[in-house]
């Protein structure tokens, strides 16, 4: 009758316990479900559906088209500035998007967490991809431009999904940090919105990281959104690669994913207890 | 085979200002002292027990008692404090059923997300999927987004979810408590069918009679720690017992005798068919009602007991009118009488008992004891009661079994 040897063991929390991917694997479905809620969901409830994902970009990106070609003009290259602009602000609105719905994850999911088992991290994974479908949508829109540019897509296109994972990696890690610190201390609801409008200011979004001196280039790039956006405008308009500048955003995204994990995985067996 | 075991299991909370909740108190917390252990509470301390395949355990005590805890810690959500627990097969864990339900989205997806987040695969979903929508009742209403369900279409298609969850061990909360009544049997039914194939199932609920008739064991949690574990129904009845303060035996006060001049109560106590005494009574056998006074020889004394429901219902009255006695008084000395209720006769649950003394020419009260005893009466689900083969609520202050005449015209 017993056909599974499933075998449970339920002990007192490690400090540094490691790592159950396995967990997370046997969970792969609920993880798929979540982000298939997450997105159905985003587009229910509101009474223009997928315009928004559409419209957030467009707008911004036509904005900073007539402040910054009248007011200031960057040396954006060969690059067409609208769609220079559009490019570094579909990635940002990702990272955004993705931070700002992860961090609220485990609040607004409280019956989730203190009724059912699964491996917690699924929420505010969930979120992150759930956000993806946004950029999409956005990557559709910034291919049409292209078009209307007459910019041509060169063989460093094929480098993209590297850029995408990076991108994926640092807001999935950052969501995960929020959301593990938002359960605890209510003030990152407060803090969160003005860390990211510090961090958008601080980006090459509008502005091309050639602005800085040359000198600042690597320190500059410790901020994991030059290194990303560098390798995306790269491999869709074919402008050169600094890799240095991508090896050491590279880097600091690693270093932040394991600080997010490591500070989530000390805080998470408490969830259900405080959240 | 040991399915669960579970060894010294504790859980602790802080009380109060339990956990710093802002950044600024965090940093204010690492330079006062460490919070004292008045704020501590052991919400489980020391809970061992071990459960076998296809035993039917409940969890019974009062608010606060830790069942809530121990279901939490055992269906992972929450992590012990130390101790440890460990379980072979798959566990199915119901602590609220709907949960992750969301508004938005139409019965159908509701489905679908319920059970992955219940733990279950998507192609077992889709194979049940037809049956789970039966079982609802709702099917013309699949595509309809929740927000617009009744709250009874809401719980019925929350149950039929974890209805058929189908685990090796279910862990069940006060789920059936909600919904209408005809629902409810039908959850219990299906609870039970759960039971007879073998799966072992945890059960906690405050409903004693849904505990009774569902589980062989019962274990009563008292303050976190583990008070009784045995029999359900001795186990329910001593539970019952301590939190009403009526116990199967009663026994007077010598320094203050209950009673008057005429007639004083010695003792009281429920008695089985071999005139032991009992505190849990099977519906199908005969209970004693047993009564030791002491009488002057003055006045024509008649013995009298009183049965009472739960719901403070009066269920009869029993006069020893016809007796040795009958209309005379007794010689001076102490007297023994006993009732005999016949089985087949109360319905199930808890009857409480007052034990009385009279005279009724002119009417005049010896003593009377309120609540004197109490028993627990538990319905088994054997088919031959009067509840027959059915397991749901079952009305009605007295339960006999009737003679039926069926004829066909």
């Amino acid at each position: 009758m017993m056909s599974s040897t499933e075998t449970t063991t339920i002990e007192p929390k490690r400090f540094l316990r490691s790592f159950d991917l396995g967990d997370l694997w046997r969970h792969r479905e609920l993880l798929f479900f979540m982000i298939w809620r997450d997105v159905k969901i985003r587009y229910k409830q509101a009474a223009f559906g997928i315009a928004w994902a559409i419209l957030q970009p467009v707008v911004t990106t036509i904005i900073f088209t007539l402040i910054f070609s009248s007011l200031a003009r960057f040396d954006t290259a060969d690059v067409p500035y609208p769609l220079f602009a559009l490019s570094g602000v579909m990635v940002w609105l990702f990272v955004h998007t993705s931070i700002t719905m992860a961090s609220n994850s485990f609040v607004t999911n409280t019956n989730l967490v203190t009724k059912v088992y699964f491996p917690r991290l699924i929420l505010p994974l969930a979120a992150t991809f759930a956000a993806l479908s946004d950029l999409i949508l956005s990557v559709v829109i910034v291919v049409l431009m292209m078009f209307y540019f007459g910019v041509a897509v060169t063989p460093q296109l094929l480098l993209a999904p590297l850029f995408l994972i990076l991108a994926i990696g640092l807001a999935a890690s950052l969501g995960t940090l929020f959301s593990a610190l938002n359960v605890r201390f209510r003030d990152v609801k407060f803090a969160l919105p003005f860390v990211l409008q510090v961090w958008m200011i601080a980006s090459p979004i509008f502005y091309p990281p050639s602005l800085l001196s040359e000198k600042w280039r690597l320190v500059y790039a410790i901020n994991p959104m030059v290194g990303i956006l560098e390798g995306v405008r790269a491999s869709l308009f074919g402008t050169a690669i600094d890799w240095q500048v991508v090896g050491v955003s590279g880097i600091s995204i690693v270093v932040i994913t394991v600080i997010s994990l490591f500070v989530f995985k000390s805080m998470e067996d408490d969830f259900a207890d405080i959240v | 085979m040991k399915v669960l075991s579970v060894k010294d299991l504790s859980k602790l909370y802080y009380l109060g200002e339990r956990l710093p909740n802002s950044l600024r108190d965090t940093i204010a917390g690492v330079f006062s002292s460490r919070r004292s252990t008045k704020d501590e509470l052991w919400a489980l301390k020391d809970v061992s027990f071990e459960l076998s395949d296809g035993e039917t355990l409940g969890i019974v005590g009062s608010n606060g008692a830790g069942k809530s805890t121990l279901l939490k810690v055992l269906s992972r959500i929450t992590k012990p404090t130390s101790g440890r627990a460990e379980i072979s097969g798959r566990v199915g864990s119901l602590l609220e059923v709907g949960t992750g339900f969301h508004n938005e989205l139409s019965g159908r997806e509701n489905i679908y997300l319920n059970g992955a987040i219940l733990g279950m695969k998507r192609a077992e979903i889709q194979k049940k999927f037809d049956e789970i929508v039966d079982f609802s009742e709702i099917e013309r209403f699949l595509d309809t987004p929740l927000k617009h369900y009744s709250s009874g279409m809401y719980m019925r298609l929350a149950f039929s979810v974890a209805a058929h969850l189908d685990p090796e061990i279910l862990i069940v909360d006060e789920v059936l408590a909600v919904g209408d009544v005809g629902f409810q049997k039908k959850c219990l039914s299906k609870m039970r069918d759960i039971g007879e194939s073998g799966r072992t199932i945890l059960f906690v609920s405050h409903d004693m009679r849904a505990v009774a008739r569902l589980c062989s064991r019962v274990v009563w949690l008292d303050k976190g720690k583990v008070r009784g574990d045995g029999q359900s129904d001795s186990v329910i009845a001593e539970y019952l017992h301590e939190q009403t303060n009526i116990s199967s035996v009663w026994k007077a006060d010598e320094s203050n005798p209950t009673g008057n001049d005429h007639a004083k109560l010695i003792s009281a106590r429920v008695i089985g068919e071999d005139r032991q005494s009992i505190q849990s009574l099977d519906i199908r056998k005969s209970v004693g009602i047993e009564m030791t006074y002491e009488v002057r020889g003055d006045k024509v004394i008649t013995p009298n007991i009183h049965f009472f429901d739960e719901s403070g219902t009066c269920i009869l009255v029993s006069h020893d009118w016809y007796g040795v006695w009958k209309d005379k008084a007794r010689p001076a000395g102490t007297y023994r009488s006993i009732v005999w209720v016949p089985g087949n006769f109360f319905s199930e649950g808890r009857i409480t008992v007052a034990v009385a003394a009279s005279t009724y020419e002119p009417m005049e009260v010896h003593f009377v004891v309120w609540d004197a005893l109490s028993f627990y009466v538990t319905d088994s689900i054997d088919g031959d009661s009067a509840r027959g083969d059915y397991t749901g609520q079952f009305p009605g202050v007295v339960r006999p079994i009737l003679d039926w005449e069926t004829t066909s015209d």
